[in-house]
């Protein structure tokens, strides 16, 4: 069975939970950007979590189906429509063969998640089917999808058809977004009013955010602890000596516009980081639309393990109502 | 006279102008064809052309140049 692409959207590309272990060697991790909305999705289809789907932001594709299948769409809310009736997001679909499924316009959220029953069925790039668009690499030919594609759907197993994900456990990012930060190993870098501005004054997500990094504008810019630069780093305050960039870091390069690394970014350079955005808020930056007002809030490391038992928890409260 | 709305089909930033120095793609009560372009909006790094849907006989923009928009919202009207 495929999927035929009558129009892809803006950036509808294959996605699964990524490709862990060659961060190191410059290869992203990459996968869903939010990845509760993808497990949410291949759940209600009765695939494993981690099965390929489509992520599409900002804007839905046109796609009709050559089989008759089952389906779920789960993440941003769009409204989706079966040959131009509309049906619920979040929700186990049954299609029927020359079906069409399409979308309005975006009400809130960035993402959807698009699940197929059997997933699709693009081969395996370093132990994953996520598209990396930059490095030409996995997904459907390494790039997003274009019109005229024709995308492989594995042999799906019975999945029940009107099963819904409650709108309890479903997630989104507040108004104004906030995101949850643990300062790094280079705190230290700036000064005590920077330490206290960053956290107190209201941002806004540039329209430049994307897959690799979201960038966000508005506050007020941080000024640095006066030093000599060490030898290998840069000549500007914001640089150190090249280093590890753990996904969810925040750089700031030159002290004005701070960028949170998500899974398509760089692994490592010579900007400094304020802090990590905590594993649990990393899902609604994938929600996150551009000029979204933006709060960071200061959390301990205790505050960060409870925050991902608690998500891990929601993951399981998910796994229950779908079962 | 029937007034079709132009909407955003993106969230992003709204250009009246190809570059800073261009003129407008259309000035308020100029008259435009569907298909026509009729401003640009910035986002992920890229920019998208808004094109009429519609023909008409003037065209009302109802955003400002570098507003920030949601998808869905009216850019500009087209009177038929």
């Amino acid at each position: 069975m495929a999927v035929k692409v009558i129009k892809p959207g803006l950036a509808t590309s294959v996605q699964d939970l990524g490709r862990p272990g060659y961060f190191h060697l410059g290869i992203p991790i990459g996968g869903a950007m939010d990845r509760l909305a993808l497990r949410a999705a291949n759940l209600l289809v009765g695939n494993d979590e981690g099965a390929a789907a489509l992520e599409a932001v900002f804007v839905g594709p046109e796609l009709e189906f050559t089989a008759d299948t089952v389906i779920a769409v789960t993440g941003a809310d769009m409204p989706l429509k079966i040959d131009g009736e509309e049906q619920p997001g979040w929700t186990t679909l049954a299609v029927k063969r020359g079906q069409v499924l399409s979308f309005g316009f975006l009400k809130s959220g960035a993402r959807i998640y698009i699940a197929f029953a059997g997933g699709v069925d693009v081969p395996v790039a370093l132990g994953s089917r996520s598209t990396y668009v930059i490095g030409a690499l996995g997904g459907f030919n390494g790039r997003p999808l274009a019109a005229g594609d024709e995308l492989p759907i594995g042999n799906g197993g019975p999945a029940r058809v009107g099963r819904s994900v409650p709108q309890a456990l479903r997630r989104t990012p507040g108004r104004p977004a906030e995101l949850r930060v643990l300062p790094g190993l280079y705190w230290h870098r700036i000064r005590e009013e920077s330490q206290a501005s960053f956290f107190d004054d209201g941002w806004k997500v540039a329209p430049e955010a994307d897959r690799m990094g979201y960038r966000f504008r508005g506050g007020r810019p941080l000024s640095f602890v006066e030093r000599e630069q060490p030898f290998g780093a840069g000549s500007d305050p914001s640089n150190i000596v090249d280093s590890c960039y753990p996904y969810g870091s925040i750089q700031v390069p030159g002290g004005t516009e701070p960028i949170i690394l998500h899974r398509d970014a760089v692994s490592g350079g010579g900007y400094f980081m304020i802090g990590t955005v905590i594993s649990a808020d990393m899902d609604l930056i994938g929600q996150m639309q551009p000029n979204t007002p933006t709060g960071f809030v200061k959390v301990t490391m205790d505050e960060a393990l409870k925050a991902r038992a608690d998500r891990a928890r929601l993951l399981d409260d998910v796994r229950s109502a779908v079962d | 006279m029937s007034k079709q709305e132009t909407r955003s089909p993106l969230p992003g930033i709204f250009y009246r102008k190809a570059t800073p120095d261009s003129p407008p793609y259309k000035n308020d009560g100029d008259a435009v064809a569907a298909g026509d372009t009729i401003g640009l909006i910035e986002v992920m790094k890229s920019f998208h052309e808004v094109k009429a849907e519609v023909s008409g006989s003037a065209i009302r923009f109802v955003v400002d140049n570098e507003d920030a928009v949601m998808a869905g919202d009216v850019l500009a009207e087209i009177e038929g």
